[in-house]
């Protein structure tokens, strides 16, 4: 039986916490809706970025030349995963949930004798990939130092991967992110970005045009698919950040809800056992009267 | 009748701009190209320069890259870079400027970057005066 003191000095302890992890909730609320604010406003231009993709290649009469980032280089020999996590910790099932299905995917991609790259963006997830996956880790980005991603740091992603990939360093690539629903609910997401995979747009008949293009299909494609892969990268970088918050958010008022409940079992706890004192005291009293 | 259609910027972070204008000056990959109303569906991307927007009165936007679709009467732009006109300074634009030149004395650039690259500057010296 813990002692009183003891007793008083852990609710003052948990107390504390409560207050810390209220005062995150509180913060991670407020950049949760500039988040998902911006995870928003970012979704038309990939969406329809994918759009005008479709219609390109719907129109290359000749798939024999499309090209490589689009078709893939007709290999699957080498995969190469880019994992997103926050920077942070404290956001409840957050980071582990990305790597948990990033993980179980590298095991597959290994158990079918498949050789495995990985690019980390994050650290959180670095640390978690290290241990089992650390020499297949190639490059590892965190923003750490940045106040807010832009389409920058995107960009700076999304060319270390076409680099790679015009130095046929992998045959395909797959995003794992967090895509944003709602607050509560965060969704882990594994998306192959090359080859790009076309079936989840596709798109109504009869809204095809016969379009003018200048220069050449293949010359905007080339433009374009580059691009394409610094949005999507963009584009999971901002679900992501959208995500972390609401996780965090979540997380914090389930540790806040929790602080409080223990702090009235402490609380019940201490009245019980200053009861029982008071009460073996006056028995005491009561008893050495009595004997007199 | 009404001669407008809807035109549409925008950047990864941000819808820039979605109204009803008469007419579009684009800076396409191989040339200016106007837009009226009803033009036929089009596919290109442009290359450094002004995009010109006819209304009552003109607004300008700097862009350095973008894709452009039209159809439907609807004109889409895709771009990280555009700017406005009144929203740049001319600090920023000599910045731009002497980046571009550094870049432009590196031999190893192929002759696209460096079609590009000389209508970056152009464009921009042009903004300047």
């Amino acid at each position: 039986m813990p002692s009183l003191d003891d007793l008083k000095k852990r609710i003052k302890s948990v107390k504390s916490t409560q207050k810390i992890t209220k005062a995150m909730k509180m913060v991670a609320a407020a950049k949760l809706r500039k988040a998902q604010e911006n995870a928003e406003n970012g979704r038309p231009y990939s969406k329809k970025m994918q759009s005008i993709i479709l219609n390109l290649t719907k129109s290359i009469n000749d798939p024999e030349n499309a090209p490589k980032l689009l078709v893939g280089t007709g290999k699957d020999k080498t995969y190469l995963c880019v994992v997103l996590t926050a920077d942070r910790g404290l956001c409840g099932g957050f980071n582990s949930n990305i790597c948990k299905l990033a993980k179980a995917n590298f095991k597959r991609i290994i158990s079918e004798g498949k050789n495995l790259k990985i690019i980390t963006v994050g650290s959180k997830g670095l640390d978690q990939i290290r241990r089992d996956y650390g020499k297949h880790v190639i490059k590892k980005f965190n923003f750490k130092d940045k106040k807010e991603i832009t389409f920058r740091e995107a960009e700076i992603i999304g060319s270390e991967i076409i680099d790679l990939f015009n130095q046929n360093e992998f045959d395909k690539c797959i995003l794992f992110y967090n895509s944003f629903k709602n607050v509560i609910t965060q969704i882990p997401q594994a998306q192959q970005i090359i080859p790009s995979e076309n079936q989840n747009l596709k798109i109504k008949d009869g809204n095809s045009f016969s379009y003018e293009f200048e220069p050449e299909e293949d010359e905007i494609l080339e433009d374009l698919l580059p691009k394409n892969i610094s949005t999507q990268v963009f584009k999971a970088i901002l679900e992501n950040a959208a995500s972390e918050q609401g996780s965090r958010m979540t997380a914090m008022d389930n540790a806040t809800r929790n602080a409080g409940d223990l702090v009235d079992k402490l609380t019940i706890n201490y009245n019980r056992s200053r009861q029982a004192a008071i009460t073996k005291e006056l028995i005491e009293i009561i008893s050495g009267a009595e004997s007199l | 009748m009404s001669e407008k259609f809807t035109i549409e910027i925008i950047s990864p972070d941000r819808l820039i701009l979605k109204k009803d204008v008469s007419e579009v000056v684009l800076p396409s990959f191989e040339g200016e190209m106007g837009i009226l109303k009803d033009h036929i569906p089009l596919i290109t991307f442009l290359r450094p320069g002004l995009i010109k927007i006819v209304e009552e009165t003109e607004k300008i936007l700097f862009v350095e890259e973008g894709t452009v679709e039209f159809a439907n009467n609807n004109l889409l732009i895709l771009t990280s870079t555009a700017k406005e006109l009144s929203d740049l300074n001319q600090n920023y634009v000599n910045k731009l400027i002497s980046e571009s030149e550094v870049k432009m004395k590196n031999i190893e650039i192929t002759d696209k970057e460096k079609y590009l690259l000389s209508y970056k500057i152009e464009t921009l010296k042009s903004i300047n005066q």
